[in-house]
């Protein structure tokens, strides 16, 4: 069986000494994580590898020898080196030697309790002992490990990059340490440390305190008995700004929270909510410094009045035309007058609403549009709310003709029914026959006709309406996508993966380097990150708003049969 | 080292370079034919000929910066995305199958598949629109079902060789497999 051998590229400059790392039989492969260098007591290396498997529960032990010898071949070393095997049990004995500054070593295992000495093939894997430390391997999407995956299952990679990520304690120690063992690894020059990132480290418990108890504060008074009386709970509930508000409280509460993060998956998503929550505010305050320069708001606010008189004129001329013959289609022209009138009225009543509050528009504005510094979405949300107020009777006239063609069909359907003599049954919820008197069968007749020539009066209006409310919909709902886009980007995992891309790692990928004859093969394992689109799927922040709950097929059916549409539900809403 | 010429499923020239770095270790590439000077001249002359038909129509000499620009950022995406220059596989006895596809840019994409995944390497046969074509794919093993194949991954892709360049790689991949089976279990 082939052996192999994951040799740390940082000790290939090492003095002589023993190898000391992790054998995983199941894979026949040795995970060379240091070099100890002589002199050293053998008693105190066994206490110190024992002391270390306590703390990291990974099995560490001496795998061989590391000859690295400047001038020419050493006999007695080498022969000490030998020697050394029978000091610590190991079953196999693995002798790395360099010569000089030759690329080409020599590796050979020396078997202690076999029978038959077998020449197996040694392979020489060379690795980047800090990035495959401090990098995660992604398992593949669409294979996440079932529960009854066992151990051996796991992927010989996983266990290579747990075993160096798991060993971090030995890699404390370096050579300015005077302890009895000296190592080589990859931090033995000196331990690396950033000023940052401790002042960071101190800064940030005070600041978690202060803004959990702010927190706790504000989320008490939203608790509070007195906002929860009907009409502002309702109120509440169908402003998108309050969604957004509460979705970002709960994001803040997830990061001030005292708990440090367990695992990988919390601690990248406590930054990316952080980077994202951080990128909010400092676009919402750059949207807001251009807003408030050269008085902008004023302009928008002296232009909203006018905008809305707009509007409205225009429905009128709508209305006009709908109550004349509107493409060239014949009305029923009591009816249509009657709705033509009533919609006319209701556009009055509106109008003459914004006007008692166009005084205040301007400072309302001012005030509202301050809360852009709580970040970009909260703004959005506003701006989408503001619309959804502005047309509010676009809404009104939508459900009074959709609540009216609603009537018109059901009554159509239930007629047509009596007509071919059939009854809707209740209790089986099917349609049976039944056998109608006389008058009965007359009235119903009567009613059918006159309910089917005035059906294309209604339905024009229905449909008229209902685009427009489609229109408004569609606006909001592309704001709704923009703020969901901002609130689920990953944007820490995305800098991550283009600044320090060996830390998500998809995998890995080997090139195979020099060789010579009679050597053992040598490759170099490099770390293949993951490709964005992964990094967006695998890390993206969950969101309030679920996207269209209803297909296609069922929002055309609900259109010709009338039925109120609600195309962007919250999730937490009752679902009809 | 050893370097033989084949033909594609299109008939394009592509050549088959198989390497053996030792018993276990065996690396296949198979180079598909360059960008050709003369289509890149006739794709460009076409795209400038039809943006200065624009600017004689009408008058606007953003179509000809535009075509310009067209042009560059389609040529390098090209390059970048879509031509691929070398396909090859690593066979890494007792570690894994490594494929590479190199663009002409230079970019590489690497995957590395775990020889404890790879279930064999079968040539299959699909039909493609009217033709019959042969590719090499790698069975991944089913962790479940020990018969079963979770994934079929395809081989050589865009170079599309014939059946006999496909024995070849296919012969030196077997060898190397074969090793894994004669192999004693270490546990």
């Amino acid at each position: 069986m082939v052996l192999k051998v994951f040799f740390p590229s940082c000790c290939s400059s090492a003095e002589s000494g023993i190898l000391i790392g992790r054998w995983i039989s199941e894979q026949n492969s040795a995970v060379v994580l240091a070099v100890v260098h002589f002199p050293f007591i053998p008693v105190q290396v066994k206490q110190y590898l024992s002391e270390v498997q306590r703390v990291t529960k990974v099995s560490v032990s001496v795998l061989g020898s590391w000859n690295n010898s400047k001038q020419e071949k050493e006999e007695s070393l080498s022969e000490f080196l030998e020697d050394l095997g029978t000091i610590f049990s190991h079953e196999l004995w693995i002798q790395i030697s360099k010569e000089g500054d030759s690329k080409f070593w020599s590796c050979s295992t020396l078997q202690k309790h076999s029978n038959n000495p077998r020449e197996e093939e040694i392979i020489l894997v060379y690795y980047d002992q800090r990035k495959v430390m401090l990098s995660h391997l992604h398992p593949p999407l669409d294979t996440a490990t079932p529960t009854d995956c066992k151990a051996d299952d796991a992927s010989k990679l996983s266990a290579i990059f747990d075993t160096v990520a798991k060993s971090k304690v030995l890699f404390m120690t370096d050579r300015y340490d005077d302890g009895p063992i000296k190592l080589t690894h990859w931090q033995s020059d000196g331990v690396e440390a950033s000023i940052i990132v401790e002042l960071m480290k101190q800064v940030s418990v005070p600041v978690c305190m202060l803004l959990t108890f702010l927190l706790s504060l504000i989320s008490g008074i939203c608790r509070s008995r007195v906002l929860k009386f009907w009409p502002l709970s309702f109120l509440w509930s169908k402003l998108s700004t309050c969604e957004q508000l509460g979705h970002r409280l709960q994001h803040l509460q997830v990061i001030s929270s005292n708990k440090k993060a367990q695992n990988h998956t919390q601690l990248m998503r406590k930054a990316n909510i952080f980077v994202s929550l951080l990128i909010d505010v400092a676009l919402g305050i750059l949207l807001m410094s251009w807003l408030y320069r050269k008085n902008r708001i004023g302009h928008l606010a002296d232009t909203l009045i006018p905008v809305a008189d707009h509007v409205a004129e225009e429905l009128q001329d709508l209305l006009q035309w709908l109550m004349g013959a509107p493409a060239g289609l014949k009305m029923n022209r009591a009816l249509d007058q009657v709705l033509g009138r009533f919609f006319l009225y209701h556009i009055h009543l509106w109008i003459s609403y914004i006007h008692l509050m166009s005084p205040f528009i301007e400072m309302i504005l001012w005030y509202v549009g301050l809360s852009a510094c709580l970040g970009l979405t909260v703004a959005l949300s506003i701006l989408s709310d503001i619309i959804a107020l502005l047309t509010f009777h676009i809404y009104c006239f939508y459900v009074y003709g959709a609540r009216l063609y609603c009537l018109k069909i059901y009554g159509l359907s239930s007629l047509w029914r009596l007509f071919r003599g059939k009854k809707w049954n209740v209790l089986r919820q099917r349609v049976d026959s039944c056998s109608y008197d006389l008058d009965q069968l007359f009235i119903g007749t009567l009613l059918f006709t006159i309910l089917l020539f005035l059906l294309p009066t209604t339905a024009l209006y229905y449909l008229v309406f209902t685009l427009l409310r489609l229109l408004v919909v569609f606006v909001q709902g592309l704001i709704h996508l923009l703020v969901d886009l901002i609130d689920s980007l990953p944007l820490y995992s995305i800098i991550l993966r283009l600044c320090r891309s060996y830390r998500l790692a998809a995998g890995v990928k080997f090139r195979v380097l020099a060789q010579q004859d009679g050597k053992p093969l040598r490759l170099l394992m490099q770390i293949n990150p993951l490709s964005y689109g992964s990094v967006v799927q695998t890390y993206r922040l969950p969101t309030y708003s679920c996207y269209p709950k209803d297909s296609w097929t069922s929002l055309c059916k609900k259109l010709f049969l009338g039925e109120l549409i609600y195309p962007w539900k919250h999730k937490g809403e009752k679902q009809d | 080292m050893e370097e033989r010429r084949y033909r594609s499923a299109s008939g394009a020239p592509i050549t088959l370079r198989r390497r053996q770095h030792s018993a276990s270790c065996r690396e296949l590439a198979v180079r598909c034919p360059r960008l050709q000077l003369r289509s890149l001249s006739a794709v460009t002359s076409a795209v400038w000929l039809a943006a200065y038909g624009l600017f004689v129509l009408s008058e606007n000499s953003m179509v000809l910066s535009a075509a310009i620009f067209v042009t560059l950022i389609g040529l390098i995406v090209y390059l970048h995305f879509v031509k691929i220059d070398q396909e090859s596989l690593l066979v890494i006895g007792s570690l894994g199958i490594q494929v590479t596809s190199s663009y002409a840019s230079g970019k590489e994409s690497t995957t590395f598949i775990e020889m404890s995944q790879v279930k064999d390497v079968v040539i299959n046969e699909a039909i493609h629109m009217q033709k019959v074509i042969y590719y090499l794919c790698i069975l991944l093993q089913d962790l479940g079902d020990p018969q079963g194949v979770s994934e079929v991954v395809p081989l050589f892709q865009s170079s599309k060789p014939r059946l006999d360049c496909l024995i070849e790689v296919y012969k030196s991949c077997q060898e190397i497999l074969e090793q894994r089976k004669t192999a004693p279990q270490s546990s």
